[in-house]
């Protein structure tokens, strides 16, 4: 079975300043890879490379499902299934669940009139049936702005699931959750590899990766220091190794082979 | 408390009925219909003789639509966290149009065209400038405020132009004739032009992206909100609307001044605030911002006919602007 998603010696220079360089990283089929990196690493700027958001510079190479691709935009990116679930959460405080849900991929009708209700209707059922939420409090209508972290997480991830998403990048999940909280960030990772689906999770807490992720990888200013097969390495030896990353920017491991 | 009961998410908002649910949504609408019948009531009491005859209602709807309409689509602008100043300019900018046109074919709806294109083409310099060399939208129109007026100065030698000869087409009953005797058209196009913005805001997809947009630029644009077109779009559709309020007003005076639009500045920002608008964008209502035209529009012949000097005028205003306002924010404050 090929890769999902292949970035070939992908890098992004902001100005002067040289965010990714030549990284290659890839995404297997139903593979939940867990990046790691500390502040500035460039995690974030991956993502957004391969979300559309940035383009990589001239020579880097966007590969899914084997196919290269030459110009990938968000709308593009969503075409293909790949979604994100910010670290920041990308919710629009002051407007309805409902509003949120669909953002950006509105459900209308002939000359781009909104079905309100349809999206409503919609709504109400992934209240229930996914996002958990059984307080009568809240409803299609409620602001998004009155929700607790936790609520407001299960909204993101919902909105992901709904539009069929293959590849899932959570971007720090479980920032600012609580313990049961993250508990359920981490079973819906769970719940991604059980729907055969992939996912890039990405946090600077390593106990949170680990559990979950079928390969770690290391990004570390702006290249990959190294990368594991969790099966390889355990926990205990992965931390010490990360300590290592972060005074000496060498892992000492197998780096970069793939 | 069962175990069902504390497993249950933890949210701020607590379990309420129907009416209450009713009562926060729409929260900032009921209070500036609010502020309207008080501020009525209290005018009603000052000068009864005045308010309980129609005239003066007849005379607020020939009125207030001057800058009712263009406070309508600069909502949207405020929604989507921009703000434009040069509106009063448009209006006399489309207005140019119309004098150039006519001048040259004698034709009225050619001039009448004129002036919406010379309006859009306004609103779309306006977006291009905000949107695409990514100059704030405050700096932007206070600059292109002055550069239309210059261009209409320049233009039409600082000569206004009569315009009798629009008496001679159906578009002079059409904009500002009086129905049934005595309403105003131009009254019942600021009611169209309200619930075609409003049918926008609320039912397409562009409003959705005007909400988007002014709430979280960033959510918005990582989620695939083309926030860019929207804003251009939204600058565009001041534009036509500011261009067709200055021939509304035009043509009820049958006169185009050069200088047509100063003076309904600060009327227009005041209806989009006073109706509720958050000037940190991602929420308004065009529902609030067509009553509190009316309020604002109310407030000037009130007081004159309340027996008060003109002086009391700036003060009275200033009086129910920043008292609506500041009860605005404790409202949404606690409601959040």
């Amino acid at each position: 079975m090929g890769n999902l998603l292949e970035l070939r010696d992908v890098s992004k220079t902001f100005g002067e300043v040289a965010a990714l360089h030549d990284v290659n990283f890839h995404v297997g089929a139903n593979e939940i890879v867990g990046l790691l990196g500390d502040n500035g690493a460039g995690k974030s700027t991956l993502v957004k490379i391969i979300t559309g958001y940035h383009r990589p510079d001239p020579g880097g190479e966007i590969h899914w499902q084997g196919r290269k691709l030459e110009h990938l935009s968000v709308a593009r990116a969503h075409e293909l299934g790949i979604e994100v679930v910010y670290q920041e959460r990308a919710l629009a405080d002051k407007q309805s669940l409902w509003r949120n849900i669909f953002m950006g991929r509105e459900l209308t009708g002939p000359l781009g009139v909104l079905d309100v209700r349809g999206m409503r209707i919609e709504t109400r059922k992934l209240m229930q049936s996914a996002m958990g939420f059984t307080s009568s409090a809240i409803t299609p209508e409620s602001t998004v702005k009155t929700f607790s972290g936790g609520e407001r997480q299960g909204v993101a991830i919902t909105r992901a699931l709904y539009f069929k998403a293959e590849l899932v990048i959570l971007d720090e999940p479980t920032m600012g959750l609580s313990l049961s909280e993250t508990r359920k960030a981490l079973d819906f990772v769970e719940g991604i590899k059980k729907a055969g689906k992939a996912a890039i999770f990405i946090d600077h807490n390593i106990f949170h990766v680990y559990p979950v992720a079928d390969r770690i990888v290391v990004l570390d200013r702006g290249t990959v220091a190294g990368q594991f097969l969790k099966d390889e390495v355990t926990l205990d030896e992965l931390t010490n190794r990360l300590y290592r990353v972060a005074r000496t920017g060498s892992l000492d491991a197998r780096g970069g082979d793939r | 408390m069962s175990a069902e009961e504390a497993a249950r998410p933890l949210s701020k908002t607590a379990e309420r009925g129907p009416v209450s649910r009713f009562l926060r949504t729409y929260a900032l609408q009921l209070g500036i219909v609010g502020v309207a019948v008080v501020v009525w009531v209290l005018f009603l009491i000052g000068s009864p003789r005045t308010f309980l005859a129609g005239d003066i209602y007849v005379s607020f709807m020939s009125t207030t639509p001057f800058f009712a309409l263009v406070a309508i689509p600069l909502t949207l602008v405020v929604i989507t966290g921009e703000i434009d100043l040069s509106f009063p300019s448009i209006m006399a900018f489309g207005m140019m149009g119309y004098d150039v046109v006519f001048l040259w074919t004698g034709n009225v709806w050619l001039g009448f065209l004129a002036c919406l294109t010379c309006g859009l083409l306004a609103g779309l310099l306006n977006g291009f400038i905000v949107v695409r060399i990514g100059v704030p939208s405050l700096v932007t129109t206070i600059g292109t405020q002055f550069l239309l007026r210059g261009a209409v100065m320049i233009v039409t030698n600082g000569q206004g132009l009569g315009m009798t000869e629009v008496q001679e087409t159906g578009l002079h009953s059409a904009l500002v004739g009086r129905a049934f005797g005595f309403v105003p058209a131009q009254f019942f196009w600021t009611i169209g032009v309200g619930l075609a913005v409003w049918f926008l805001l609320n039912r397409h997809r562009y409003g959705a992206h005007v909400y988007l947009t002014g709430d979280n630029v960033e959510s918005a644009r990582l989620m695939g909100v083309n926030v860019g077109r929207t804003k251009m779009v939204t600058f565009a559709l001041v534009g036509v609307v500011a261009a067709f309020a200055g021939f509304v007003v035009s043509s009820e005076v049958l006169f185009f001044w050069p200088t047509l639009g100063e003076g309904y500045m600060l009327n227009t920002l005041a209806s989009v605030f006073l109706g509720g608008t958050s000037v940190f964008g991602g929420t308004g209502t065009i529902f609030g911002t067509f009553v509190a035209s009316f309020i604002i529009g109310a407030i000037n012949a009130g007081i004159v006919a309340a027996g008060l000097t003109g002086f009391w005028t700036s003060f009275i205003y200033g009086l129910i602007i920043v008292a609506s306002v500041s009860i605005q924010t404790v409202v949404s404050r606690r409601l959040t």
